[in-house]
């Protein structure tokens, strides 16, 4: 159960420029806590987001352990044409997950 | 009482840069460690190699007084006619009193149309934020915020 | 005459409108309770108020896959005995309740967990779980922007009453009671904060210092450490009882499930 919430208009006139807000549950654990034991809690961190439209990739962001737990990312795209948004979170203790979106493209 | 020494180091550095630089390319005082801490400098020299950074076209809205640190919202735009021709191809933002000084690099192009990007970020503490955008001709815009973590009175202890 | 009976509908217009303008201006006048929303900055209002940006909205939507999913011996889900999520419109308003044939109260996350033990022979999710957490968001969210309304349930009476007393007692190294901070010193600043009048609006809250959401029992537990008491245990009746005596003096208020606070 992958838990996302994307924000991007299901419809977009052509060549306007939309904004795409995503949210994801992750604890981006900075390995620099120690937890109630006293040891350091390994670091568990959300590395990678990345953005496709229709397979083209359009936008990367290569994320830090200062980066918010249930981290927040909002970027903008030109609706060049109808199809769908790829989104892809990759991270520690072999975290993948992906979320697609459609924009109709007028 | 290190906390001072810093604040009076980081002005005597401010100081020297402002005397030495002038016009309307500054170079900010990266390179001198008794400036900005050591780690950011490095991390930014990383980044940028030996070209010059300019003020300007970049801003950074970040709210100056945060309520909790570890969560602060976190927005950088950037002027840019984003276009094949001319367009912002990175956004990295860094910081100087967590455990490591870079947050994020972003990489964007022209098929973004807009050269801003939106996040939360931790802060430890009060500090200052250094973003940098990169332009698709390798020149580098910047930005800086200071931000004032204020510490709430009722904190959830280890239980 | 047509133009001395327009004269007078038009006078009557203006002396209902008036009036009413006039009830709405004594209602904001009189109260002057705040929630914990309007002492936080604008950044954070956003926040909350932007359902792709609130991170509690994460727990709304895990809250609502767990609604659908079979559970425990009786292999039921929460959906099959209460069907849509809009039969829990108003149930976080007017929460904590005594449960049909029980003499106690119990809070919304006490419900689910008889519900999971009751109905669905599940083990019940224990204090702080994800799980929990995201049902009751869940069905707290189905109440947000609905008056918080308290049931007139004369059994809730002397819970509610003791819950008063535990709000007044001082207790801790500190020998401060809750109505010192939240009744008497309310929207003056504790180190660099505001501090709030405690009303439950936003619960389970995303509270940004945990990094997750967490219920009103968190809350009280990290005040009563704050003052160095110690926390009642996690199923002590003492919590409910608050929990009853916040939502009375709450009532009326805007529930806005899931809040967001520093």
């Amino acid at each position: 159960m992958a838990n996302v919430l994307v924000n991007a208009p299901k419809t977009a006139k052509r060549g306007s420029v939309v904004e795409i807000k995503a949210l994801i549950l992750h604890p981006m654990e900075t390995g620099f806590r120690p937890g109630p034991n006293g040891r350091i809690i390994p670091r568990n961190i959300i590395e990678r987001f990345t953005a496709t439209w229709n397979g083209t990739e359009i936008f990367d962001m290569e994320m830090s352990p200062a980066i918010a737990a249930n981290p927040f990312v909002s970027f903008f795209a030109v609706a060049s044409e109808s199809g769908t948004v790829g989104l892809r979170w990759t991270g520690d203790e072999g975290f993948v997950v992906e979320e697609r979106v459609a924009i109709a493209v007028e | 009482m290190d906390h001072q020494m810093d604040r009076r180091r980081f002005l005597a550095g401010t100081a020297a840069t402002a005397g030495a630089t002038a016009g309307a390319i500054v170079v900010l005082p990266f390179g001198s460690a008794s400036a900005t801490p050591e780690a950011m400098a490095a991390a930014i020299r990383k980044v940028v190699g030996d070209t010059p950074i300019r003020e300007g076209r970049v801003s950074l809205d970040l709210p100056p007084l945060v309520e909790n640190g570890s969560t602060v919202p976190l927005v950088v735009s950037v002027e840019s006619p984003m276009t094949e021709a001319d367009y912002i191809k990175a956004i990295h933002v860094f910081n100087e009193k967590n455990p490591q000084p870079g947050v994020f690099t972003a990489r964007l192009g022209p098929r973004n149309g807009r050269a801003v990007v939106g996040t939360r970020i931790k802060l430890g503490d009060s500090q200052k934020i250094v973003a940098i955008a990169e332009t698709s001709g390798g020149q580098f815009w910047s930005a800086r915020a200071d931000v004032i973590v204020t510490l709430a009175a009722c904190l959830e202890e280890a239980t | 005459m047509k133009v001395l009976r327009l004269g007078i509908g038009l006078a009557i217009v203006f002396a209902a409108s008036w009036a009413l303008a006039q009830g709405m201006a004594d209602k904001g006048a009189t109260d002057k309770r705040r929630s914990g929303t309007q002492d936080m900055g604008e950044a954070l209002q956003k926040m909350q108020d932007d359902d792709t940006a609130n991170p509690g909205m994460l727990f709304v939507q895990l809250g609502g896959q767990l609604w659908g999913k079979a559970a425990g011996a009786a292999g039921k889900s929460c959906a099959d005995c209460h069907g849509g999520a809009a039969s829990m419109k108003g149930v976080a308003a007017r929460y904590p309740a005594i449960p049909k044939d029980a003499d106690a109260p119990v809070d919304l996350e006490g419900r689910i967990n008889l519900c999971r033990t009751a109905n669905q022979q599940a083990a019940g999710f224990p204090p702080e779980s994800r799980e929990l957490l995201a049902l009751a968001a869940y069905v707290a969210h189905q109440s947000r922007g609905l008056p918080i309304a308290p049931p007139d349930d004369p059994k809730l009476v002397p819970f509610r009453l003791k819950g008063q007393d535990l709000w007044k007692v001082r207790q801790g190294q500190l020998n401060l009671s809750c109505a010192i901070c939240h009744d008497d010193n309310a929207g003056r600043k504790l180190a660099g904060v505001t501090i709030p009048e405690a009303h439950p609006t936003g619960y389970p809250i995303y509270r940004l210092e945990w990094q997750t959401l967490g219920s009103l029992k968190r809350r009280l537990r990290n005040c009563l450490a704050g003052i160095r008491a110690e926390p009642y245990a996690y199923d002590a009746t003492e919590y409910v009882m608050l929990d009853l005596f916040l939502m009375d003096r709450a009532r009326g208020m805007m529930l806005e499930s899931p809040g967001v606070r520093p």
